[in-house]
């Protein structure tokens, strides 16, 4: 009914605006991070800001190629998608180049590809293509066997290459398994297994059992006491406190030793501030210093003097925060919001279950990117080195990001004509 | 069928908005409810870089230079910058040895590796121009230039008084000075610590993480310059002073002197005293501990305000003066003196043989005790007064406004009050009013409780010569400029005692020097009013006191002498008054003869002193 029409009546504006808005903020903090006065015109290709101005021109280049794409594409070839980056996930732990510490990146040319970033697109791909297939029932331990193995199977590969903060992020991918309708339980242990553990290292592990003990009572007292009930009570409640117990070992022996100092800052447990705990407390400064209306653009001193480590790409949330303040900080983690939730009603309204269940995959990703990223410079989470979305420098993170969102969006504005 | 789980967005929409609140709450805390972290980022990058302005200079009461700055240098590291250094060069440069250098170095570095610290403190101009040519060789070493103060005369130590590190009790009370700051810490040093150190500036530079100076913190904004500290004008006369120290070689004691027109010190000797030069720089740590364990020498003590002593025959003077001022006491009041005032319990306060009887002229001349006891007794025993209490207080009162018994309020830091003993002293010791004129009879010749410091002797002679004022006596005579006047010490203070009853006091002191006990101090040339005293030491032998102002008519100059363990008033401390106003009225000494045997007397070392055998003018007093 709506095939007269352009793609640019068709596709959603507000999503596309949220998206060229974080673009610009980035950019516009990359080049107050690296700001010195004798390199400062806006298009030095010496300067990171002015690669991050290629980077973004070629980037919409990539949004536009998609949104000319057939939108059935997508779907179809789902599943090449992922085998293609599954493969180069492969290819690029043998024949990649090493960057702080982790193999998973291509040289070409004077720029760096890391097949992992569009990975998760492609996994997210992959997994609503699954999804969407008719006969799948995710409530069934065949169908959610399949669909773990889908995210699991590149997780793990970009474990092989070092990378731990990208693997984690394929977990994200459990959100859309929930909306699919998947137990509560298991996106809920996601959320409770790490606070549990951080507890087991905070506190005395008998006053934490205790704890659990009065949980489990409460859990029992409120339920139907039918024993098949109280038997799962009684089963989580084990569990939980055979993780407790087994926290220490896995951080001490499974842990690399760095992994652990993170954990260690995390909890304050690690006073060093020259070592492992210097990121997160010159990340705090910086944030800190900026106080309510930030002190000014380019005003930044913590940034500006390299205080802040990787300021440009994981730590860029700390140059907002210096800069523009609790007012600046506060608008990015709202643009944000706008940005997910804005996607999920986007993906509420899709007709097809593939492109349902990607626009869930699309927002899982990206919030899970924001959560780790500001989380850790607020000394929230531990250091996972992962980009925030659109904003941190890099070519390779913000074309796959372009990539993953503009997919979406070319479903959506198809929504019609896709069952 | 997965529409049965659609209601799930508001799960997942929900959770995302909390922990986007819970991230908002959390830059809300970090942002605006702590300050912490807007300190430790201005401590990360803003170096406060402190201009030290020079300190002001001192000159005598004639223009001489005593006291200026000379530059020093502290040679500074940066132990990140240190590269391969020629060790060996720089250890002999500056007078180390290898496991020093690298000792030193390891505490440069556990400061901090990237901030300068001192390495070798305050370098002489002459170690730096060696220092200075080699220098380039030695990347992350360079000089900063501090300033030491120096003394043009080594001498006048205490009052001068030395400056030092500001410590961490002064830093935490007074917020204008921080950690390596300098500061007056005795002396004038002290008393003009605000005057002298000026002002002060502060620039502020921005560093970056590996501490590269990235220039002034917007533009020199806040920048402030630094003031040169204010010059002083001493009332010293340097040669003066210098010759009073050279007198009192190898004798304790003391020697002040004032103008009397204008309350200012023209010197204040204390002996054994110490080169001020020992006391500046680096070296004063090592040369103040070794002074201040000398036991035998006491070089850290000013006698001349901290000391106090009964002041002996030289307080007859005040007996004179406030029986006058009582009624009691006439110029012509006769009394005889059998060889001395009888106690009445066959016990006596002896008297030297003398004419007898005398008037009050008479008495004063050669210090009859009889005479004076009777004086301080008819003072007492008023009968105007209801008690002896009460006659005591109006006693004390009159005496205390003379100088006695509190401290003067002079500019140099460290006087002691001295001591006119309170009634209560003498209830606590006697009982409740069970004492009586002839129980503090020793008052009277000045033995006894009372005490009383070299400078508040020198004021007694100035203020007599007055004729009954004083201005407190004060060593620094202008600020800023030469010709103006220190409007501290611009009271005149009244003495309890009428103007009129001074003739007579002045009269019997220049008999003193013309035919009574201070003879020896007799210049042809000049006219003088004196007192010998004699302390009565129960420790030792008597301390040899006298006072005295010249010239009687339109004084320029009155004196104490205090010389410790020295026996009669004439015996010693007489001829080096006598010698220093000669020194000051003249400009020249004539008496070779009697200056030598001043400066060569060692009184110290237990010999004994050749003029009271056979020096047939020391006469008791």
């Amino acid at each position: 009914m709506r095939e007269d029409k352009g793609i640019f009546y068709r596709i959603d504006w507000v999503v596309v605006g949220l998206y060229l808005v974080l673009v610009f903020i980035g950019w516009l903090n990359i080049y107050a991070a690296v700001y010195n006065e004798t390199h400062n015109h806006i298009v030095d290709l010496t300067q990171k800001y002015g690669k991050q101005m290629i980077f973004i021109l070629a980037a919409i280049m990539l949004a536009l190629g998609i949104l000319i794409i057939d939108p059935k594409f997508f779907s179809q070839f789902a599943w090449f998608i992922y085998g293609f980056f599954l493969f180069m996930l492969v290819i690029v732990i043998f024949s990649g180049r090493e960057v702080a510490g982790s193999k998973g990146w291509f040289a070409i040319g004077g720029f760096g590809i890391q097949p992992a970033e569009f990975a998760k697109m492609a996994t997210a791909l992959a997994l609503a293509k699954y999804l969407g297939t008719l006969d799948v029932n995710i409530a069934r331990f065949r169908s959610l066997l399949m669909a773990s193995a889908i995210i699991l199977v590149p997780a793990l590969v970009v474990l092989l290459q070092h990378d731990t903060g990208s693997a984690i992020v394929f977990l994200a991918l459990v959100i859309v398994l929930y909306r699919a309708g998947l137990t509560g339980f298991i996106p809920l242990a996601f959320i409770v297994l790490p606070v549990l553990g951080v507890l087991a290292l905070a506190i005395t592990k008998l006053i934490l059992v205790a704890i659990l003990l009065l949980v489990a009572g409460g859990f029992y007292f409120f339920s139907n006491r039918k024993l098949r009930t109280i038997a799962l009570i009684t089963a989580i409640f084990l569990g939980s406190v055979g993780f407790v117990f087994s926290v220490d070992y896995s951080v001490n022996k499974i842990l690399e030793p760095h992994q652990r100092n993170r954990i260690h800052v995390l909890l304050g447990q690690d006073v060093d501030l020259k070592g492992a705990g210097y990121n997160v407390n010159q990340s705090l400064i910086a944030i800190g210093s900026g106080k309510f209306f930030g002190k000014g653009f380019l005003q930044g001193t913590q940034t500006k003097y390299n205080f802040v480590p990787e300021q440009s790409t994981d730590f860029i949330f700390c140059t907002i925060g210096e800069e523009w303040g609790f007012l600046g900080s506060s608008v990015l983690v709202l643009l944000y919001l706008g940005l997910f939730i804005r996607i999920i009603l986007m993906a509420e309204r899709q007709r097809s279950r593939f492109s349902r269940f990607y626009g869930y995959g699309v927002a899982s990703i990206l919030f899970f990117h924001f959560a780790i990223n500001i989380g850790m410079t607020l000394g929230l989470m531990p250091v996972i080195g992962i980009p925030l979305p659109y904003v941190s420098y890099g070519g390779s993170s913000l074309w796959a990001f372009t990539v993953l969102l503009f997919i979406f969006i070319r479903q959506d504005s198809y929504r019609y004509d896709l069952v | 069928m997965e529409r049965i789980y659609a209601d799930r967005k508001f799960i997942i929409i929900g959770f995302f908005l909390l922990i986007g609140l819970f991230y908002l709450a959390r830059l809300f805390y970090v942002q605006i409810m702590v300050d912490k972290y807007i300190l430790s980022a201005n401590n990360n990058v803003l170096r406060y870089v402190t201009q030290y302005p020079a300190r002001g200079l001192v000159f005598d009461r004639n223009g001489k230079l005593l006291v200026y700055n000379e530059a020093a240098y502290d040679l500074m590291v940066i132990p990140r910058q240190v590269k391969n250094p020629d060790t060996l060069t720089l250890c002999h440069l500056i007078g180390i040895d290898k496991a020093e250098f690298i000792s030193r170095l390891q505490k440069a570095r556990n400061y901090s590796p990237y901030r300068p610290s001192i390495f070798e403190a305050q370098i002489t101009r002459d170690s730096y121009g060696f220092l200075e040519e080699k220098l380039f060789l030695f990347p992350g070493f360079y000089v900063q230039p501090r300033t030491l103060r120096k003394y043009t005369y080594p001498v006048a130590a205490h009052s001068f008084g030395y400056i030092g590190e500001a410590g961490p009790d002064v830093i935490e009370k007074n917020p204008y000075y921080r950690s390596g700051d300098y500061i007056g810490i005795s002396g004038i040093e002290k008393s003009y610590e605000e005057i002298l150190r000026g002002k002060k500036g502060m620039k502020i530079r921005v560093f970056d993480v590996l501490n590269r100076d990235k220039g002034s913190f917007r533009e020199g904004k806040y920048d402030t310059t630094s003031v040169a500290g204010t010059d002083l004008y001493s009332s010293l006369d340097a040669e003066l002073q210098e010759y009073g120290e050279l007198l009192m070689t190898n004798k304790k004691g003391s020697i002040v002197a004032i103008e009397p027109q204008t309350g200012e010190i023209l010197c204040v000797v204390t002996s054994p005293s110490y080169d001020p030069n020992l006391l500046a720089g680096n070296i004063r740590k090592k040369n103040y501990t070794k002074l201040l364990q000398d036991t035998v020498y006491v070089p850290l003590f000013n006698r001349a305000l901290m000391a106090m002593y009964p002041p002996g025959s030289t307080f007859k003077l005040v007996d004179a003066l406030v029986g006058q001022q009582e009624g009691v006491l006439f110029p012509d009041t006769r009394y005889g003196c059998p060889g001395g005032f009888p106690l009445g319990n066959g016990k006596k306060v002896g008297c030297h043989p003398h004419p007898s009887p005398t008037d009050l002229i008479g008495a004063i001349q050669i210090s009859c005790n009889t005479y004076f006891c009777r004086v301080f007794k008819s003072i007492i025993d008023k009968k105007t007064y209801l008690n002896t209490r009460q006659a005591y207080e109006s006693w004390r009162k009159e005496v205390m406004s003379f100088g006695f018994g509190k401290k003067l309020g002079i500019d140099i830091p460290g006087e002691t009050n001295g001591n006119i003993p309170t009634p209560a002293y003498y209830d606590k010791y006697h009982g409740k009013n069970r004492w009586r004129s002839m129980t503090i009879i020793s008052l009277g010749i000045g033995q006894g409780e009372i005490g009383i410091t070299p400078m508040q002797l020198a004021n007694q002679a100035a203020l007599i010569s007055n004729r009954g004022w004083f201005y407190t006596p004060h060593i620094i005579r202008a600020i800023g400029r030469k010709d103006s006047l220190n409007e501290a010490y611009t009271t005149k203070h009244q003495v309890l005692v009428d103007q009129r009853y001074f003739d007579v006091v002045i009269e019997g002191m220049a008999n003193v020097i013309t035919s009574g006990t201070g003879t020896i101090a007799k210049i042809d040339s000049i006219t003088m009013g004196g007192k010998t005293g004699t302390a009565q030491n129960p420790h030792g032998k008597n301390h040899s006191i006298f006072i005295a102002f010249a010239p009687v008519q339109n004084t320029k100059i009155a004196i104490s002498v205090v010389v410790e363990n020295a026996g009669y008033g004439a015996a010693w401390a007489a001829p080096i008054a006598s010698l220093m106003i000669e020194k000051y009225l003249n400009r020249e000494v004539r008496r070779k003869d009697l200056e030598d045997r001043m400066i060569n007397g060692n009184l110290i070392n237990g010999k004994q002193p050749e003029s009271e055998r056979g020096q047939g003018n020391i006469l008791p007093d």
